[in-house]
């Protein structure tokens, strides 16, 4: 294991959905000092449960030990560590990004949206929002040229939801 | 309803006081008089920890019932060193009514908010139908797998709503599954390192006491002849063969229990956390031993120190499993030089012909009282006196707030003890400070005549913080003096307990045996000499292997802290 080389990694938690889950788990963060990148939840698919996606950076150990103190709370189902090669999992973001355009920036961005299958969802004269999906590293790379082309007023992500591939899943279940 | 459940689940003794937030469930109580009994304390963390030592001397989970806001945030102290030290609790606090939360309404405080990082599990209750199942997890969750305190939050609205009371027999909580059975390839790989070890040592911690299998590990200590240590948690051992039994460990262990430590091939580490007040700096804590660690809870394994065989279990299914083994095994070489350690290096003090030396007043007790007695030391010098120079021979017989480390734990810890063991001698054993944070209890004890016995070894100073003072800050006592105690013999005596206070070494064998005698509570106020330190004592972070082994006395601090002039 080691001990010092720090690296992102993804656990998808299936929790009981009931009041306080999400307070807990982060309160379980906070408490034992894991930093927590992004976070998303939605429903399962069994109903009265939902699923949260968690990106952390930490070494082996303390990965290791967020897996064991996210079972020991009790509304907390199932902890599936996600694989770190992208071969072995999907992994998707949505972003929202608000830009001011002006005649010249415009066609830079419509052509950067259609390069990256972005989508158009709103314009007005002086502006828009552009509807991004995909892998972490193609929102980054997209925010990064849209930032160069026109002035980025406002981002919403809605932080990582991932699986592993199907043969992954298959054997581990 | 709530006493419903509290009968399905055999409580019989409560802790608590009353306000208006659980007025009707007190009010209730009446009803129950005669099933179960009430015990009104003088503050809230003075119940909580009453709760709390009964819970630990018992092994039954300890109740707890107080009203919301600071009736609820007074037991925040004793609900954080039950969780600590993996104590059964369930504390019920009432809240305002459903209507009133989130207004900032009188006497409302988030509780399950607060309580959330220093609880097992807290829930508050948003029907009266779902109450039944919400207590039964309660009782279940605060004392299987890995124990601990478990809060309840009570809206007054659903005190008196009315609902069928139907409780669940059985319970199905999905994300809460504690493994019990330990794994038979792990329990198979750590027996091999066993026969292969020259050097084997057990480590016994908290988990020992909570899983109540100090029985089977004596069994195994004798069947295999393997030395043991304990944390200051996992006192209570007693194998038949004295010599391979080596004391405590850590800070203020005994030098060659940490010799032990330092010197075994293979370590097996059973219910322990490896603390830091046990490994003292990890990287040099057991270099040359292999490590079996065995634990109910999996998020302990490789927490602190890096483990080469890991068990998840209950210890009474592992120790059974260890148990049916048999291997013919010579340690005698290993357990030869342990003996000459501690032989020479053995755990003393030196009397002094004026003061009184708490060590003193501690191995007397130890030789006094019967084998049976239930010892709550509170925190500080006082508590590792205890741990060093009181040899506890039974399981649940040593309560002290190890994890939190708590003042003002024993004197409270101790009468939830008696209520709990009323045909066992309870001691409370504090020092000056500590006894003063929760000294209001002795009106508890006056009031329920729980024949309690009680010394207080007062230094005047807070000793263990003077004691780092002295060793790392040059001498400069911050706060630390505490020349202005009062008699706590006159004070015990105005509340109505039998008292006597002492200052001779003459006077402590003596003073022991009424102690031990009486058949009231009785309290000894004795004063010892403010000079003396812990010792040996492994400065924090440090090697545990190079303990100080001694430490000058200050002169300066009889003046300080008494008026007197050393000689
Ligand atoms: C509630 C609380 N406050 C402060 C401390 C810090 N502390 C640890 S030991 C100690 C001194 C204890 O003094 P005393 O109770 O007289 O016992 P002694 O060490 O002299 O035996 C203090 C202040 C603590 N452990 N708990």
């Amino acid at each position: 294991m080691s001990e010092t080389v720090e690296h992102e990694h993804i656990v998808s938690v299936l929790v009981c959905n009931k009041p306080g889950v999400l307070r807990r788990v982060a309160n379980l963060f906070a408490r034992r000092g894991f930093n927590i990148s992004s976070i998303s939840v939605g429903e399962a698919k069994d109903p009265g449960l939902s699923r949260l996606t968690i990106v952390v950076r930490g070494n082996d150990r303390i990965i290791e030990q967020i897996e064991k103190q996210l079972y020991k709370v009790i509304e907390v189902v199932k902890v599936s560590p996600i694989a770190p090669s992208p071969e072995k999992r999907v992994e998707r973001e949505m972003a929202l990004i608000k830009v001011q355009i002006d005649e010249k920036t415009k066609l830079e961005i419509l052509q950067l949206v259609e390069i990256f299958r972005g989508k158009i969802i709103d314009v007005a004269k002086d502006g828009m929002i552009v509807e991004i999906t995909g892998a972490r590293s193609k929102v980054e790379a997209f925010i990064k040229l849209v930032e160069s082309s026109g002035k980025i007023v406002e981002i919403a992500r809605t932080g990582i939801v991932a699986m592993n591939r199907w043969n992954l899943s298959k054997k581990e279940a | 309803m709530l006493f419903e459940a509290f009968k399905r689940e055999r409580v019989e003794k409560i802790f608590g006081i009353p306000g208006g937030a659980i007025i009707h469930v007190y009010d209730e109580l009446c009803s129950y008089e005669n099933e179960m009994d009430f015990f009104l304390f003088r503050h809230e963390q003075g119940a909580t920890h009453a709760a709390d030592g009964y819970a630990r001397s018992t092994g039954k989970p300890g109740v707890v019932l107080v009203t919301s806001g600071p009736g609820a945030t007074n037991t925040v102290t004793g609900i954080a060193t039950a969780y600590m030290d993996s104590v059964p609790l369930v504390v019920i606090t009432g809240q305002v009514s459903t209507s009133a939360i989130g207004t900032d309404a009188f006497q409302e405080v988030d509780i399950t908010g607060v309580s959330m990082p220093i609880t097992k599990h807290n829930h508050l209750v948003t029907s009266v139908e779902e109450l039944p199942q919400v207590l039964k997890e309660a009782f279940h969750i605060a004392t299987t797998g890995r124990p601990g305190p478990v809060l309840i939050d009570l809206p007054k609205s659903l005190q008196t709503a009315e609902g069928e009371f139907r409780y669940p027999r059985k319970l199905e909580i999905p994300g809460y599954k504690p493994t019990l059975v330990g794994h038979p390839r792990q329990i198979k790989r750590a027996v091999e390192l066993l026969k292969n070890s020259k050097k084997p040592l057990v480590i016994a911690g908290g988990g020992v006491n909570l899983s109540g299998t100090a029985h089977l590990l004596n069994q195994f200590l004798d069947k295999f002849g393997i030395p043991v240590v304990n944390t200051l948690m996992g006192h209570g051992l007693n194998p038949q063969d004295e010599r391979l039994y080596l004391g405590g460990i850590g800070m203020h262990g005994s030098y060659y229990g940490n010799y032990a430590v330092v010197n075994a091939d293979l370590i097996v580490a059973l219910g322990v956390r490896f603390s830091d007040r046990i490994t003292g700096d990890p990287k040099r804590f057991a270099p040359n031993a292999k490590i079996v660690h065995v634990d109910v809870d999996p998020a302990e394994i490789g927490k602190n120190v890096q483990v080469d065989v890991p068990v998840v279990g209950d210890l009474k299914n592992v120790l059974e499993e260890f148990l049916k083994f048999d291997f013919e095994a010579d340690y005698s070489e290993w357990i030869e030089e342990l003996q000459k350690v501690k032989e020479s290096h053995p755990l003393t003090y030196e009397k002094h012909e004026k003061f009184i030396k708490p060590q003193h007043v501690v191995e007397a007790a130890s030789r006094y009282f019967p084998p049976d007695t239930v010892v709550a030391a509170d925190v500080g010098q006082n508590q590792m006196w205890v741990a060093q120079f009181y040899r506890f021979r039974n399981p649940r017989s040593f309560l002290c707030s190890g994890g939190l480390g708590t003042m003002g734990y024993a004197l409270p810890a101790g009468i939830g003890a008696k209520i709990g063991n009323p045909h066992k001698e309870v001691l409370v054993i504090a020092g000056d400070g500590g006894f003063q944070m929760n000294i209001q209890e002795l009106m508890t004890i006056n009031r329920y005549k729980l024949p309690v016995k009680v010394i207080v070894l007062d230094n005047s100073a807070l000793g263990m913080v003077r004691q780092w003072q002295q060793l790392f800050f040059g001498c400069r006592y911050s706060a630390t003096v505490l020349n202005d105690n009062p008699d706590f013999a006159k004070i015990a005596e105005d509340v109505g307990i039998k008292a006597l206070r002492i200052r001779r070494p003459d006077d402590v064998e003596g003073a022991i045996d009424v102690l031990v005698h009486s058949k009231e509570p009785m309290l000894i106020h004795a004063l010892v000499d403010p000079r003396e330190n812990v010792i040996p004592m492994v400065p924090p972070g440090g090697d545990i292997g190079q303990p100080l082994l001694s430490a000058p006395y200050d002169k300066e601090i009889l003046q300080k802290t008494r008026g007197e002039q050393d000689e």
